[in-house]
Parts: C-alpha cells; structure tokens; sequence
C-alpha cells in the first residue's frame, strides 16, 4: 500500500464515519432550516405532552410539548461545538506543554510530566464537577474547563514526537544553521507532529462529547432551556416506561456522534503509524 | 518493597496538597464571598459573624490558606450544611459503597474485557472477530449514563425483574444475614453490570491488540515450528505475555471507574461518594463537595499505588528495574 490517505481511504467503516460527522455538523449549521419547529417551543402543551413519534413529530416529543427533532438539531450545535472548542484549547496547551518539557528537558520536563501524570490519572469529570460548582453555568464556562481538563495526552504525544525528532540530521542542521530553539519547534518539529496530533483531537473530541454529555446530564452543563444532548436524556429519565423516545434518541445520536469520531481518529492512527498496521491486518 | 511504598506515599503529598490549593482558589476566586458557600443565607446577621469569627474568615487571606491546608492535613472539612454531621463521617459511610461498585464493575470489566478480547485474538479477522469489534467500539462510544438508563428501562421496567434503583429492597431489615447479603448483591447487579460493560469495550480493544502483536514475536513462531497446536500456543505462550501490558490498565482504568461511578450512583441511587458529591451540589452544600473532591483524589492516589504494586508482582522485568 501507498501513503497514509490511500490507507484510511481503504477503510469504509472510517469514511463512512467522517460522512456522518460532515453531516452532522451541517446539519448543526443548518438547524434553523432543517428544524421544523423552534427548539423551545411548546406545541400544543395540553394535548401534546410525551406524544409517541409520528408524522407530524417524528421523534415524538417532551414533556413540554416540543419537538424531539428540532431539539436535537439545536442540541447538536450544543455537543458539537463545545466538543470542537474545547478541543481547540486542549491542543493549544497541550502543544505548548508538551513543546516545553521536550525542547527544555531537565527539571522542567519532570515537573510538567509529573503535571501531567497527575491530572490523567484524576477522573475529569470529578474535577469538572468540584470546579463547575462553584461557578455560574455557561457555554463558555464548559468549554474552558472541558480544554483545561483534557491536553494532556496532547502533551504526552507532542514529548515523544520531539524526543525522537530530536536527534534527526535535519533538526541538527537547522539548529547547526544557527536557527533559534523557538523557530526549531515551530518550523521543523511541530509540521513533523501534524499526524498525532490530528490522531489525538480526533480522539480528543470524541471524549470532550461524553463529558460534556455527562455534566450536561447532572444538570451542571448548559443551562436550560437551551438543548443539549445530554440534558435531553436526563429530561426523559423519569418517563422512560411512558415516554421512551425522550431519552432513547439523544442518547442514540451522542452514541452516533461519539463513535463517528472513534472510527474516524482510530483509521487515521492505524493510516498514519505503518507500526501499528501489521497488527491490525493480522 | 516497603521502602517503594514509602516512596510512593511521599509522592502523594505534593499531588494531595496541589488538590486542596486549587480548591482554596477555585473558592476565592468563585463569584461572591466564600462566607456564601459556609453559611445558611437564612440565618442572622449576627450568627454569620460568628461563624465567619469561628471559620476564620475575617483572617487576612494568607492566614486563611494555612489554616485551610492544616485543616486538609488533618481531614477535617467543616460541617455539611445539609446534613449537619461532620464531612468526613459522612463521606467514610458512603466510601465503602463507592468502594463496593467499583470493585464489582472492574471484576466484570476486566473478566468480559480479556474474555472477548482473547476471543477476537484467536478468530481474527473472521466475521466474529469483527462483529465483536464493530460491538465493542459502539459500547466504547456509549455514554454510561445512557447505557445505565437503557438497561433499566429493559430489565426493570418492560421485563420488571430487577431493581430500578436503590441499594435494598425495603424490607432488607427483617431478612436474615444470608438473604439480606443477596439483596444487596441483587442491587448491586445492575449498576455494576452498567459500568462493567461500559469499560469491557476498551479494555477487549486492548487485549485483543496486545495480543495479536505477541503473536508476531519470535517465540510464537517457535512455538509453531516445533509443532505446537493453535490452541496450546495461545494458552501456553501468547495469554500469559500478551496479558501483562492489560494489567497496566487497571491504573489507567481508574479515572474512568471512579468518573463512571458518579454517573450510575447517581442514576440507581447507590448512596456512594459520586451520589453524596452530586446530591451536594445541587443542595449547595459546598463543604461536602470539597470534602469529596479531596476523598477523590486520595482513592486515586492510593489506587495508582495498587496498580503499580500489581504490576511490579506481575511482570519481573519492572522489579529488576527499579
């Protein structure tokens, strides 16, 4: 086999993954079009409470009378960007960090590999617990905290790649060249940890998705009323015998989502490490 | 081997006392004064003073943060506002029962997780082997909470045999010992089983990988030549080396036992530590939420300590090392 895109073009199960992330993050875009009713919109709140799926709704709807569907479309929008940006924060630092302790090394790279040790080794949802508590429930909020929480095996991977790129013949040129050790990082060997890094933030947002899901349930996500997957599970947990479907399609599309962007980072890892191919191929 | 544990317990200090600085900050710098989070807002002007005086809360901040990590150091959180009972009572009561689920959930995880994995191993790439890794991943994927919810809404509501929720039946008192104990574990069933298949995905995906590279070693291929059947070199010779780097997954499955059990504490009201926690903080009750942050990273503490002591018994190569 050739290059690493003729690989993961070979896996069906990934490509079909990355049509339904594509799609759903236009669906998430174009919810405004596709909904067809407004996400906070009781329709019809005397006679229409835990209607089952139909025509007219067809994922039935809540106990507020509203439609399933459309506030799964808004929700997405929810899941997916808060997944999207805290990941964005998480390779920002985790690059950084990890830039540091393997450009630096010494004390520097035992304290924050200590650093980093400790934190993945700390439930992260206990930790956004402990800290969301205290603080007024936002968007931004959740993202922040979700990016705080989850650099670390950026960290880790971007370490290795330039543990071993370190001693490469082009590294030394460009340091021999007089190239500072900043424009050797940002140059020579962060274009070299591109495949990782892509690896780990596809990963990554898998993850963010669930946690967030996750807080979202206990009701320290979103605020409502705005729809977010997993506040719409935790809404249908006491009517699941009357009203299945409140809790059922939400959970179905974290589950879509999550396991789209497993699918996707696991067939881009085994594309881009020739390593890990022989394993997989048997 | 003492000296090692030593060590290790050393190590724990800086990670514990980090734990209770960024709680000191993460309170101070938390919208509104600190006072709010000890006191019951209802209260007079003149007990809140008072409790302020006894919480040193009038201190200057630097005397504040000593007082709180030597209050850390001694285990000592303050009342709950809720319960009114000391924090670190009524967070050892509930810390057996977290102790209890986790123990459950991993025997399923890791017993469910090496069976299949070993399954898939030796029938690879067949159809059962993929079907187990199409399965595996999708639990993989499958938020705990909802895989919790789903198995009650098929085993205890549309096929009502087991408990929805709870961690007895309410007659559990007047059962004899011996019945009272198969209540419990009748309860337990459910919960259990939702973390364990919950974590069993990752750790088959693991095994599965773990061993299918033993089985490129040379040994293998030893194995084989001198005549060796399938089976006897999978059992023999594979198993026991493609299993010890599943070991080290124990330590990296903790976060994920402990995160999880929060969620499915919560869902069938087992009154462990994540019930206590999420329960305190939608009460309010600030001294309890950071008495079971602070248990929470003393169990995984301890537990990283079990993981590596399991892991220098299991493979020879770590104790030489060290």
């Amino acid at each position: 086999m050739n290059g690493p895109f003729a690989r993961f073009r070979q896996n069906r199960l990934a490509l079909a993954g990355l049509a339904l992330i594509i799609i759903m993050y236009l669906g998430a875009l174009m919810a405004p079009l596709l909904a067809p009713y407004a996400p906070d919109e009781s329709i019809d709140l005397i006679n229409n409470r835990n209607s089952a799926p139909s025509g007219t709704h067809i994922l039935g709807t809540d106990r507020y009378a509203r439609d399933i569907f459309s506030r799964l479309l808004y929700g997405a929008r929810i899941s997916l960007t808060v997944g999207l940006a805290a990941v964005g924060l998480s390779l920002v630092i985790g690059t950084l960090v990890g830039l540091l302790a393997g450009q630096l090394g010494g004390w520097v790279d035992t304290v924050l590999m200590r650093l980093v040790d400790l934190l993945i080794s700390f439930p992260r949802l206990v930790l956004l617990l402990a800290v969301a508590a205290f603080f007024h429930r936002s968007i931004l909020l959740i993202m922040v905290l979700l990016g705080l929480t989850g650099w670390m095996t950026t960290a880790r991977v971007i370490r290795g790649e330039i543990l071993a790129l370190r001693e490469r013949e082009f590294i030394l040129a460009a340091g021999a060249l007089g190239a500072s050790p900043v424009r050797v990082a940002f140059r020579h060997l962060l274009p070299n940890c591109l495949a990782p890094l892509v690896v780990t933030a596809t990963l990554g947002l898998g993850q963010a998705i669930l946690v967030e899901a996750g807080l979202s349930f206990l009701g320290l996500g979103v605020p409502p009323p705005t729809a977010s997957w997993g506040a719409m599970v935790n809404e249908g947990r006491h009517l699941l015998l009357e009203a299945p479907w409140i809790t059922t399609f939400p959970g179905l599309a974290i589950v879509f989502a999550v396991l789209c962007f497993n699918l996707v980072g696991d067939a881009l890892r085994d594309a881009f490490d020739p390593r890990l191919e022989g394993v997989k191929e048997g | 081997m003492i000296r090692f544990i030593l060590k290790r317990l050393l190590h724990a200090v800086p990670i514990l006392l980090g734990v209770s600085i960024l709680l000191f900050f993460v309170m101070h710098l938390a919208p509104g004064d600190p006072s709010y989070y000890y006191f019951n807002p209802d209260s007079s002007p003149e007990t809140q003073a008072r409790m302020a005086e006894n919480l040193g809360l009038d201190q200057p901040l630097s005397v504040q943060f000593f007082r709180w990590i030597s209050a850390f150091a001694r285990f000592d959180f303050q009342y709950s506002l809720i319960h009114h009972r000391p924090v670190t009572g009524l967070i050892l009561e509930a810390l057996p029962r977290t102790l209890i689920l986790s123990s459950a959930a991993l025997l399923l995880m890791f017993g469910g997780g090496i069976l299949l994995g070993v399954f898939s191993a030796a029938r690879r790439n067949t159809l059962a082997d993929h079907v187990v890794s199409v399965v595996s991943l999708f639990f993989y994927s499958m938020p705990t909470f909802w895989l919790a919810l789903m198995l009650v809404l098929l085993f205890a509501l549309l096929l009502p045999i087991m408990p929805a929720s709870g961690m007895s039946s309410p007659n559990a008192d007047l059962l004899p010992p011996l019945q009272r104990l198969l209540d419990r574990l009748w309860h337990l069933l459910l919960p259990a089983l939702t973390l364990g298949l919950s974590g069993a995905a990752g750790i088959a995906r693991y095994a599965r990988g773990s061993l299918l590279e033993v089985a490129g070693q040379d040994y293998i291929r030893t194995a084989r030549a001198k005549g060796l059947s399938e089976r006897q070199v999978l059992f023999k010779h594979s198993l026991r080396n493609g299993l010890i780097p599943v070991i080290t997954l124990f330590g990296l499955s903790l976060p994920f036992l402990f995160g999880g059990s929060v969620l499915v504490e919560w869902i069938f009201a087992w009154h462990g530590m994540g019930w206590l926690m999420v329960s305190a903080i939608g009460q309010r009750d600030y001294p309890l939420v950071i008495g079971c942050t602070f248990f929470y990273s003393l169990m995984v503490v301890l537990g990283n300590l079990v993981a590596d002591l399991l892991y220098r018994a299991a493979d020879p190569r770590i104790r030489r090392q060290s």
